[in-house]
């Protein structure tokens, strides 16, 4: 079965979205992540969905869940990268994802995260 | 309808053309429909000949039924004239009219019919030209309903720029009323400025909506999560005090929204949030 890699670098994990992602792969991620975020006590997780085009109502619950998840164990999600067509249909369905951290793209999703380690 | 035997004598029609579309343009000018400030005499007298030709055309065949396949070329005549006298300024009765005033010189021709065969003549070409006239306001609805799409589709791309106010900041100036049609061109438009420039924030200026409902409030708000989604933030200014008062008399809260009262203190706010400052020019003798 296909698993999502979960990069990490330095003090954060980075896991990529592949474009056409399955419910099994989204589910295996979740628990990578749970597993890792303990293993490496990482405190932020950038998942970037900037491959992600088409989202359903399912992959808008698991990126709560996985932010949900992730807050239990002590660390933080950022969602990143998320193409406009895939913010559109996620605030259709009502999945505002409130909560969950933002941003542009993994760059600017660094420099937030170094702004904050240092204040 | 399918096509009928009918009984109107169509060679003495015939024979008569001339004079029929003589009465018919004296008809029009008599009753004040001819408009000589909009179309010339000339132009009148070809449009009505060209009708008239398509008329013929159409009666020539078995059929009285303006609906059928024999009279395309009348229907073609009827929607070019009608269409360019809605564009030179001619309004929807004047139009019909135009085509009820040949009422009156197609029965005058039929007066040496015998009367039984005379009534039924005149039903009939009563009935045509109902029809007729019936589809020429149809034809002049569509024209203006034509129109009414294009502009609103024009007032939909005309009606939202996003402007770049700084390296990172972008401004939506909001102008008319937010319908779902255009909120939905307005998200598009932000949301894909906002990954083209990589800006961080985004100020929505609402000084131009002329009132906010709770409808217009939600798609604001829908607005606002999609940008925050992509990792931008969003600041709305420009809220005048009548606002404000309805968007509390409604109950609506911008819930997590950073409001300003106008877009210079939206700007301010956004370029101390990305670490910028704007400071007076120092003048020579303070130096």
């Amino acid at each position: 079965m296909d698993r999502v890699p979960i990069i990490k670098i330095g003090k954060y994990l980075l896991a990529t979205i592949p474009p056409d992602v399955q419910d099994s792969v989204a589910i295996a991620l979740q628990e990578d992540l749970g597993t890792r975020i303990v293993a490496s006590r990482a405190r932020l997780v950038l998942v970037d969905i900037s491959a992600l085009q088409i989202v359903d109502s399912f992959i808008g619950r698991m990126i709560g869940d996985i932010s949900g998840m992730a807050r239990l164990l002590d660390a933080e999600v950022m969602v990143v990268g998320m193409q406009p067509a895939v913010a559109m249909t996620l605030v259709e369905l009502g999945l505002t994802l409130t909560g969950v951290r933002t941003a542009l793209n993994v760059e600017a999703a660094l420099a937030m995260a170094g702004i904050r380690d240092h204040t | 309808m399918t096509s009928r035997p009918y009984v109107t004598p169509i060679p003495i029609l015939g024979a008569q053309r001339e004079a029929i579309l003589e009465r018919w343009i004296a008809e029009q000018k008599r009753e004040g429909i001819a408009r000589p400030d909009l179309l010339s005499d000339a132009d009148l007298a070809r449009e009505c000949s060209e009708f008239m030709s398509a008329l013929f055309a159409g009666l020539n065949s078995d059929s009285m039924d303006p609906t059928g396949s024999r009279w395309e070329q009348m229907r073609a005549s009827l929607r070019g004239i009608t269409l360019s006298r809605g564009r030179l300024g001619f309004g929807p009765s004047e139009t019909m009219r135009f085509v009820l005033t040949l009422k009156e010189p197609l029965f005058s021709s039929l007066d040496e019919l015998e009367p039984t065969q005379h009534v039924q003549a005149v039903l009939e070409i009563n009935r045509l030209i109902d029809r007729l006239g019936l589809m020429t306001s149809e034809i002049y609805q569509q024209g203006r309903e034509e129109i009414i799409q294009r502009q609103q589709q024009e007032m939909l791309e005309l009606s939202t720029p996003v402007v770049k106010l700084w390296d990172g900041i972008l401004a939506l100036p909001l102008i008319g009323t937010l319908d779902s049609e255009r909120t939905q061109v307005v998200m598009e438009t932000l949301l894909q400025a906002i990954v083209e420039t990589g800006s961080t924030i985004a100020i929505i200026d609402i000084t131009g909506v002329p009132t906010v409902d709770t409808k217009v409030a939600q798609h604001l708000i829908q607005t606002v999560s999609a940008a925050r989604l992509m990792g931008a933030d969003c600041l709305i200014s420009g809220i005048r005090p009548q606002i404000a008062q309805t968007i509390i008399h409604l109950g609506i809260t911008l819930p997590d929204v950073v409001t300003k009262a106008t877009l210079a203190d939206a700007f301010i706010t956004a370029l101390s949030r990305i670490g910028q400052h704007v400071v007076a020019k120092r003048t020579d003798h303070e130096r």
